[in-house]
């Protein structure tokens, strides 16, 4: 066990845990926030994507003891308050995109960090940058869309 | 078994359902479910919930609930079956609150996500219910200002007297409207009449979903909570001999490591009762993490088993079936399926004398068919929170058809019925995996054995090696053409571990006089259970990739050959029974001919088509493709649906479109591979699974439009699916495909 400090969300935390446990469990069991899904434990579905430092990532797959100052962004921390919500958010349901709804929010990060780096992306390059986000149900259609009306209407 | 979300109203339940008689849900139907309520009229003014049906309450300050009551795992039924309801309540849509039931089949009649049957269970019960909600609201109006109910309107939950030109909202008359007798003898809404259903409206539950909340049995919570998993055998066909966990009860964090026996000794399963080993090791601990670290501590001593019987109790018949010990692999499941083509089957349909017609055929194609078993995948992997006490048995789970599961969580975890209360979570995929929910008895015999809460969760790995796989399968076709080249008879041989998939009843039968079908099975000891549209996902792909060739031989083009032969079948139908309305299946590929612009493009266009029929819906794609760099590149997609009466055209068209997406990432990548009883797909960086770039460009859904009850949809597309993008290929590459996953014939590979 170790101690350590976390900065998630703006908000800073102290957790006393195995320092090779991964962020995703961190997040899940320890701070309670939920939203970043277990889909895999191995970095191959993106259920469990959150920002580093702004960059999309696989929180399964990186150990507490990593990171240090980095910032945490989990799917709780991508509007200033609770309840609001982020404009890519606000795409997926004007498109009604998800099913099941299990990998969304793990889709939304991926989709929020790709917006970040490039405010109009491509068909190719939302496909590209959205290849490690598995959605079982098959939503990819209306995940492209959203995307693609997020990044419009951020332009308005 | 009545809960409410937060603990206010939770409270005043207890004071309530203890005036009530407590429990006493259970017993009643979902009309009869009207709970006179007491302490709601003392408590008059206050905002409490009053129930009206077991589908409806209304707050006195005017919030309307209603209760979906099928658990959803993406079918959108959260959505969809709410919108029944209040098509008749007619209360404000965009301001109800729906909220998933806890598992009461009583009180719902129906709580059932499987086979496609949602829609059609639904249709009247619950707009009866919303009626009857309704007219008790109006009754209560018209009481209260002494006048006729037949002078009263509603609209967006306002009762109005338009004569004394008084009006109030549904949460004023609530509770009058609670003591009075429930109606009976309802009229419901013609089609025509609708203005909720058959609206497009977006998912209810979608902001919830967006933000990450709470709604999975893996994002589960309680007080003292405990986190188990389990080990199971490395492979298929051994069981634990022994295991030493002193390492594992050392590491931190850890509570406990123990053996359980799911099921007990001589225990008669039922239908959905599936399960692959029937003793695990458990670890328990206080976070997911720590239990995953001690579990690779426990050193666990395989061994083989016996081939053994166990009775099952399903779907009507007793049985005894057989688990034949011995470590099976892929590559001799093909040898055993081939050598087993070559003897006759047993004869599941005969029409006319295909014999005769095969021995005096000028030509005759026979193909064989192969698929792997497949994975279900859910996002979501297996998970069951478990809370056993002296008082009550609570669990949390993930389940398709929870009444299916009672009897065995009573059984086998020695619980009287009346204490099983079980809350029912939306679920992370399903595809007919969670309708298997062993998982509920592993948490609760964990849950027992440690006097505590505890959350079972599987890793993704637990999920793809414990079994429940949609089975392998073989087909052969073979039709015998005449000298004028006129296709004569069709033979339909089929087989697989555990279970062919002919559906012997189906198109082309009706449309051949001379026709045979024959099926085998073979045991196995790799668990099997249903999977989006069981069998038609196998045996649509097959027939109609056939179809495509036999139209090629013969020299006609492939769509209108199914609908002439469609044609023929409705005119002068063969056989006694056949499943299918000809008419609509024609419907279905008449619609796709004309939105897919068949026959007219460009001949670059490489396309392919398909239709089935299978869940009592109709379904027909035609999809293009083209290859590059080797792989398929699936451009478009054009389908036609025939599922009736369609209530949600937005979640309908979303469901298509996956039931597409998924169809095509199981025909090109999907499949399990076993070698010695070890299944050799573990995780998703080995089970290959459909991702945005292989995703078609684009989708086009097209409902027949019609005024039939609704029936399934989260089913028929899928099956079809293969079929086009196979003939697709074909055109593509010049390549008849026969055996699945196509990606790997197309790229000449041995094994998946």
């Amino acid at each position: 066990m170790a101690k350590m400090n976390l900065k998630v969300n703006g908000k800073k935390y102290d957790v006393d845990v195995d320092p090779s446990t991964p962020v995703l469990w961190v997040l899940r069991d320890h701070l309670n926030l939920i939203g970043t899904k277990f889909g895999c434990g191995v970095g191959a579905c993106g259920a469990c994507t959150i920002h580093l430092n702004g960059r999309a990532l696989k929180s399964c797959q990186l150990p507490v003891s990593a990171v240090g100052v980095q910032e945490i962004t989990t799917i709780e921390g991508i509007v200033p308050n609770a309840g609001e919500l982020h404009p890519v958010q606000k795409a997926w349901l004007e498109l009604d995109v998800a099913q099941c709804g299990y990998c969304q929010t793990g889709q939304i990060m991926a989709a929020v960090a790709l917006l970040k780096t490039k405010p109009n992306p491509t068909e190719e390059e939302i496909e590209s940058a959205m290849t490690g986000n598995i959605c079982r149900c098959g939503t990819y259609i209306r995940i492209k869309a959203a995307i693609q009306q997020a990044a419009k209407s951020s332009h308005k | 078994m009545e809960k409410s979300t937060n603990n206010q109203s939770r409270r005043s339940f207890l004071k309530v359902s203890s005036l009530a008689g407590g429990g006493m849900m259970i017993g009643f139907s979902w009309l009869a479910n009207l709970i006179p309520n007491e302490a709601l009229a003392a408590a008059n003014g206050t905002n409490e919930w009053v129930k009206l049906t077991g589908f409806i309450q209304i707050t006195p300050d005017n919030k309307v609930k209603i209760f979906n009551p099928n658990p959803e795992f993406g079918t959108n039924v959260m959505t969809s079956l709410p919108m029944m309801v209040n098509e008749e309540l007619q209360a404000d849509w965009s301001k109800v609150i729906v909220e998933m039931g806890d598992y009461d089949t009583p009180r719902f009649k129906s709580q059932f996500t499987g086979g496609s049957r949602g829609m059609a269970q639904a249709w009247k019960p619950l707009r009866t219910a919303g009626a009857t909600a309704r007219l008790m609201l109006m009754q209560a109006a018209a009481n209260e200002w002494n006048v006729p109910v037949s002078e009263l309107t509603v609209s967006n939950g306002i009762v109005s007297h338009k004569a004394s030109n008084k009006s109030t909202n549904y949460g004023a008359l609530a509770t009058a409207a609670s003591k009075l007798t429930a109606p009976t003898n309802i009229e419901l809404k013609k089609t025509s009449e609708f203005s909720l259903i058959g609206t497009p409206q977006k998912n209810k539950v979608g902001k919830n979903i967006v933000a990450g909340d709470s709604l999975f049995t893996m994002d589960y919570k309680h007080e003292g909570m405990l986190i188990a998993m389990v080990i199971h055998p490395p492979a298929f066909g051994m069981q634990l001999k022994s295991y030493d966990a002193t390492e594992a009860k050392k590491m931190p964090g850890i509570k406990d490591v123990f053996d359980i026996q799911v099921y007990k000794d001589g225990y008669t399963r039922a239908g959905f009762d599936t399960r692959a080993f029937n003793k695990l090791i458990a670890v328990v601990g206080n976070s997911t993490w720590e239990v995953m670290n001690a579990r690779k501590k426990v050193v666990a001593q395989w061994e083989p088993i016996e081939t053994t019987k166990e009775m099952v109790a399903a779907w009507g018949s007793k049985k005894e079936e057989t688990i034949p010990g011995g470590l099976e692999s892929t590559d001799e499941h093909m040898k055993q399926m081939l050598a087993m083509q070559k003897n006759p089957g047993k004869v599941l349909r005969k029409d006319g004398d295909p014999e005769t017609a095969f021995a005096k055929a000028k030509k005759i194609i026979e193909r064989t068919y192969t698929a792997p078993f497949l994975s279900h995948n859910p996002m979501e992997p297996i998970s069951c929170f478990a809370h056993i006490t002296d008082e009550k048995a609570f669990f949390v789970a993930p389940i398709q058809i929870p009444e299916m599961m009672k009897q065995n969580i009573i059984s086998n975890l020695d619980i009287p019925a009346e204490k099983l209360e079980m809350k029912l979570t939306r679920m992370g995929g399903g595809f007919g995996r969670r309708a298997y929910g062993h998982y509920i008895v592993e948490a609760g015999h964990i849950s027992k054995k440690m006097k505590a809460p505890v959350k079972l969760i599987y890793t993704r790995e637990d999920d793809m090696t414990n079994g429940v796989y949609r089975p392998t399968y073989i087909v052969t076709y073979k039709a015998a053409i005449d000298e004028n080249n006129n296709v004569t008879a069709i033979a339909i041989k089929g087989g697989g571990f555990p279970e062919n998939a002919v559906h012997e009843h189906r198109f082309p039968a009706g449309a051949f006089e001379n026709y045979i079908a024959e099926g085998w099975e073979l045991p196995s000891n790799i668990t099997i259970g249903a999977f989006r549209a069981p069998r038609s996902n196998f045996i649509a792909s097959a027939e109609q990739t056939f179809l495509d060739e036999l139209a090629e031989t013969i020299g006609k083009d492939p769509l209108d050959y199914r609908i002439e032969l469609l044609k023929k079948a409705k005119a002068s139908p063969v056989g006694k029974f056949n499943e299918y309305d000809a008419d609509r299946y024609i419907g279905v590929l008449e619609l796709v001919k004309q939105k897919s612009n068949w026959g007219k493009t460009d001949k670059n266009v490489k396309r392919g088509v398909a239709a089935y029929f299978c869940h009592s819906s109709y379904a027909a794609h035609v999809i293009d493709v083209r290859m590059k760099d080797g792989q398929p590149v699936v451009d478009s997609v054009v389908t036609a649906m025939d599922c009736g009466f369609v209530v949600n055209p937005e979640g309908a068209k979303n469901m298509v479109e996956g039931a597409v997406v998924d169809g095509i990432g199981n025909a090109l990548f999907g499949g399990m591979r076993f070698e010695k009883g070890v299944p050799i797909q573990k995780n998703l960086n080995q089970y290959r699974i459909i991702r945005h770039r292989e995703a078609p460009k684009k989708i086009d859904v097209h409902f027949v439009k019609n005024t039939i009850d609704p029936t399934g949809l989260g089913e028929p597309p899928f099956p079809p699916v293969f079929g086009a993008l196979a003939n697709a290929l074909y055109k593509a590459t010049g390549k008849r495909l026969y055996n699945q996953p196509y990606l790997a014939e197309l790229n000449n590979l041995t094994k998946i």
